[in-house]
């Protein structure tokens, strides 16, 4: 087997300073009884020609690209990856390291680390950034668990309708079983935000934190500043969602809003669709709420010449020291995916991110406009949105399904989510659609 | 500029934040079309004036800055990195290129399952060969790591539990266990209660027993154990937690040790997460992205998350009817580009690969323990498997700390070994070789630590001070924690 390197002679002569005669007799030690029933019914090894071929064929089984056009995102948003960003993750030496224990010989991908807790703060508004979480669903319910943690006494978490609802989904799984916080849930109003009325109805008794997505699952701008101030009146958090975070390059950043703890998924920045993942949690937070963060972090000191480095630091907040009293279990980040945000982000700099979501933005726009006018289809809400949006159109599952048919996968269908939208799509564009891919969607719509 | 600074000029890289000059980008948007123009963006009201901090970088500084950090780095392609407990196997390039094809790629999940049916066959095929590796009966592909896979097991274990009326309130843990093994029964409400171990370094099923009663919701048992060892107890384990109706949570991270040997749901396992970036040979990526999936037996099956993946007419679909599942435990279906590379290496290696490899792997950690036993002590009598533990116990009369053993090594150009865990061991080193190191690369390690406690008898001080030829050398962890610089500022 090429990945393994023993010779015949090395298995000898290594069995040989063992003082033994066989491999058998290195594991004589497990009961008999395992070791009998350990055959592994699968079939031998395959060379590389035929390992890269049978994959070639599974790839080619999924629709992409020009076969299957993707407005959809919900979650996942279809992103122009410049090359530079897959040359650096490709570097064996970023890929193949592991968590820097011994920061010495880890400095590379410490720094890395450093620079994108630097970013993300800065695009979140807010003072401290961890080294990222597994995606923006499970950097959502940390937050609320954090929430919980500042205020011990509450019960309950109110958490938007309009969040993502696979975000909201998380959110339940993560509370179950855990002693005294309930998940309740704020409508959205007629324009697609949150029904700031409702919400001041369900303010008492305080909940430890009020989540909201922005933008929201419609793409819908909330007005956060207002929330923000309905929170703190209460005495609540105010804790943000981000499922796509590229809006954050025109958006006005949620910390600067009022929110305290902001999170979001940073698939857009430089991360493949994948079906879903490895994608890129991010986090971030108060200068004062720092020790109850979950996650790693990665912080500036010096080496014994006085020369700058990067070590991993405020580890008592963790598991492998904390055990059960840790702020959470996770034990890693997404190290890859966080330098590949990193990369994409230094690619696209301060002016380049905001002409990209600026670009993201009109390009939504655009799609919504060429929709009303071949199909007369209309926006279901009139508030603002960032590059999705949610379209009303007859009989629009079947459209999708026949579109699907015609090589557009135009949007997601709303009424998976809510029944009241069983009559719309969830349409998203991007820099990279361009205004005869826009005509390709509206024809695929078309009846 | 000075030539001669000590590491040289080209060396160094300041922070991206202090290079490159204004108005200057990395990164060139396509031309709007005719008919886009004149097109509205957000208003104004709702946009952010600026994004302090950010760089303005052409493309190749962007490549030099990171290719320049990369250097800075010691890797499992580049070193060996014996790190006990993370299993830093070969991570094939192959493996690299197959994530890539655009077919996975490009793939958006909210794709309908007709046309990502390549996509659900690969999960569908990867589930079969995880079940029947472990000897489990379904599998769960969705949770992002091995920690996250604890918390979905245990989430499961509680749901089983409340369905027969009680969630129970406890765990057991061996105190030996890894930290995210409390953290994640923690996360799902549940006590830890802490299970010695005995003199062998093993854990004693009468002990077990005596711990059990019926509020015990389930055990964390790794198996080999953290000290690399076999608990040759297991069944009687399993048994004197099922008998009190307690069930039984086995942490897969040493799976590389079981290939062909033994299978958990022989052992008694109701739960166990698979590592696919430790035993199937995923990229560890400088921490993360991994893949935790969990494997249940069929009385658990009904819990697992959703969606699954299942078979529909003549291919494959996703469903969620499943009314006593624990939901979703994040969004999507897992950390799918991870699993294409897990099923490209379970392909390459094939049956008679893998269990091959758990064999090398076993025989090259019996081999470094075999030819370091006379300077380091072993932390416990027993035969190992895939990794091997010494104490520092040969080293505290020499005045050098593990700690020191682990700096200098880097010297030598050797990751360090995983030190001070388990926690039960005093000053442990842990190694695991994995299967994928030549003998001349273990024989020149074994020179190596050899060397060093050689040095530590001669001159000490050269070994409490290193390293010394790294780019930095020991960081203030200290300063690190008190004054808090969690990122750049001007």
């Amino acid at each position: 087997m090429r990945y393994i390197p023993h010779t015949e002679a090395d298995v000898a002569a290594m069995l040989g300073v063992l003082g033994r005669g066989s491999i058998d007799e290195l594991i004589a030690h497990v009961p008999e009884e395992l070791r009998s029933r350990a055959t592994l019914e699968v079939p031998d090894g395959l060379g590389e020609a035929d390992v890269a071929a049978r994959l070639t064929e599974l790839a080619a089984k999924n629709r992409v690209g020009s076969s299957l056009l993707c407005f959809a995102g919900a979650g996942a948003y279809p992103h122009f990856i410049p090359s530079v960003v897959d040359h650096v993750i490709l570097r064996s030496e970023f890929a193949t390291a592991y968590t820097p224990y011994q920061p010495e010989v880890s400095q590379g991908t410490l720094q890395a680390t450093f620079e994108f807790q630097t970013l993300v703060a800065s695009l979140l508004g807010l003072e401290v950034a961890n080294a990222s979480l597994y995606d923006g669903s499970t950097a959502t319910a940390e937050a609320v668990l954090m929430s919980k943690r500042l205020a011990p006494k509450a019960a309950r978490v109110l958490v938007a309708r309009s969040l993502p609802p696979q975000y909201r989904e998380v959110v339940r799984t993560y509370l179950e079983g855990l002693a005294g916080l309930e998940c309740e849930e704020i409508p959205f109003g007629a324009d697609g935000r949150i029904d700031r009325a409702a919400l001041e109805r369900r303010l008492s008794p305080a909940p430890a934190a009020v989540v909201v997505g922005y933008p929201n699952v419609f793409g819908v701008v909330e007005d956060l500043g207002a929330l923000a101030e309905t929170a703190r009146g209460a005495g609540s958090l105010l804790v943000t969602a981000t499922a796509e975070a590229m809006a954050l390059g025109l958006l006005r950043p949620p910390g600067a809003l009022g929110a305290d703890i902001a999170v979001g998924e940073g698939q857009s920045f430089g991360i493949p669709l994948s079906f879903g993942g490895p994608y890129l949690g991010l986090f971030a937070t108060r200068e004062r709420l720092v020790r109850g963060m979950p996650g790693r972090l990665v912080g500036e000191t010096v080496d014994e010449h006085g020369r700058r480095g990067y070590v991993l630091t405020l580890a008592t907040r963790e598991q492998h020291i904390r055990r059960e009293r840790a702020t959470s279990n996770i034990c890693t980040n997404q190290g890859l995916c966080a330098l590949a945000a990193t990369v994409f982000l230094a690619l696209a700099g301060r002016g380049g991110l905001r002409e990209i979501a600026d670009r993201n933005a009109r390009k939504a726009r655009y799609a919504l406009g060429r929709l009303r006018e071949r199909l007369g289809a209309e926006a279901v809400f009139s508030a603002p949105f960032f590059n999705e949006f949610a379209v009303r159109l007859p009989d629009a599952r079947r459209r999708h399904e026949r579109a699907v048919e015609r090589g557009v996968l135009a949007g997601v269908p709303l009424g998976d989510w809510f029944a009241e939208l069983e009559d719309a799509l969830l349409v998203c564009a991007t820099e990279v659609h361009s205004a005869a891919d826009v005509d390709r969607l509206a024809e695929a719509l078309a009846a | 500029m000075k030539p001669d600074d000590a590491h040289g000029r080209s060396l160094d890289e300041p922070a991206l934040f202090e290079r490159g000059s204004s108005g200057r980008r990395g990164y060139t948007l396509p031309p709007l079309s005719a008919p886009e123009r004149g097109v509205e963006s957000l208003p104004a009201e709702l946009c952010r004036e600026d994004l302090p901090d950010f760089p303005e970088l052409s493309e190749m500084e962007v490549l030099r800055h990171f290719l320049r950090l990369s250097q800075w780095n010691f890797s499992a392609a580049t070193n060996f990195y014996p790190l006990g407990s993370c299993t830093m196997k070969y991570n094939p390039v192959l493996n690299e290129r197959m994530a890539r094809l655009g077919g996975f790629a490009d793939l958006h999940p909210l794709t309908p399952p007709g046309a990502a049916q390549g996509a659900l066959e690969l999960m569908a095929e990867l589930e079969r060969l995880l079940a029947e590796l472990s000897g489990m009966d379904a599998v769960s592909l969705q949770p992002a790591a091995g920690a996250h896979g604890e918390l979905a097991g245990m989430k499961m274990i509680r749901a089983h539990h409340l369905d027969h009326g009680n969630p129970r309130r406890k765990v057991l843990i061996p105190r030996s266990a890894h930290g995210t093994n409390p953290a994640s029964s923690a996360l799902c409400g549940y006590q830890v209660v802490a299970v010695e171990s005995n003199d062998r370094g093993m854990i004693d099923p009468a002990a077990v027993a005596r711990l059990t009663d019926g509020e015990t919701a389930a055990i964390m048992v790794t198996n080999p154990n953290t000290l690399g060892l076999f608990e040759k107890d297991i069944v009687r384990i399993a048994a004197a937690v099922h008998e009190k109706g307690g069930l039984v949570y086995l942490d897969g991270a040493n799976m590389n040790a079981l290939l062909g040997v033994a299978k958990p749901g022989h052992m008694g396992a109701d739960v166990l997460q698979f590592n696919l970036h430790k035993t199937f040979s995923t990229p560890h990526g400088g921490g993360g992205p991994g893949a935790g999936p969990i494997a249940v037996r069929q009385r658990l099956a009904d819990y697992l998350p959703v969606p699954r993946v299942v078979r529909a007419g003549g291919g494959y679909a996703l469903s969620e009817e499943y009314a006593k599942s624990i939901g979703r435990v994040r969004a999507f279906y897992g950390n799918f580009g991870m699993l294409v590379r897990a099923y490209a290496y379970l392909l390459s290696l094939g049956g008679d690969g893998l269990r091959r490899a758990t064999q090398m792997a076993i025989l090259n950690a019996n081999y470094v323990r075999k030819r370091l036993e006379d300077v380091l002590e072993i932390a416990y009598a027993e035969p190992c498997l895939h990794e091997c533990v010494f104490s520092d116990s040969k080293l505290q009369p020499l005045g050098v700390k593990t700690l020191d053993l682990a700096k200098r090594l880097l010297d030598y150009g050797f990751y360090a070994p995983t030190i001070y865990f388990p926690l039960i061991v005093s000053g442990a080193i842990m190694i695991e070789p994995t299967e994928s190191e030549t003998r001349e690369t273990l024989d020149e390690f074994i020179a190596a630590v050899r060397a060093i406690v050689a040095e530590a008898k001669e001159a000490p001080e050269r070994v409490k001070s290193a390293p010394h030829t790294t780019r930095v050398s020991r960081l203030d962890e200290v300063r690190a924690a008190r004054q808090p610089r969690l990122r750049w500022k001007p």
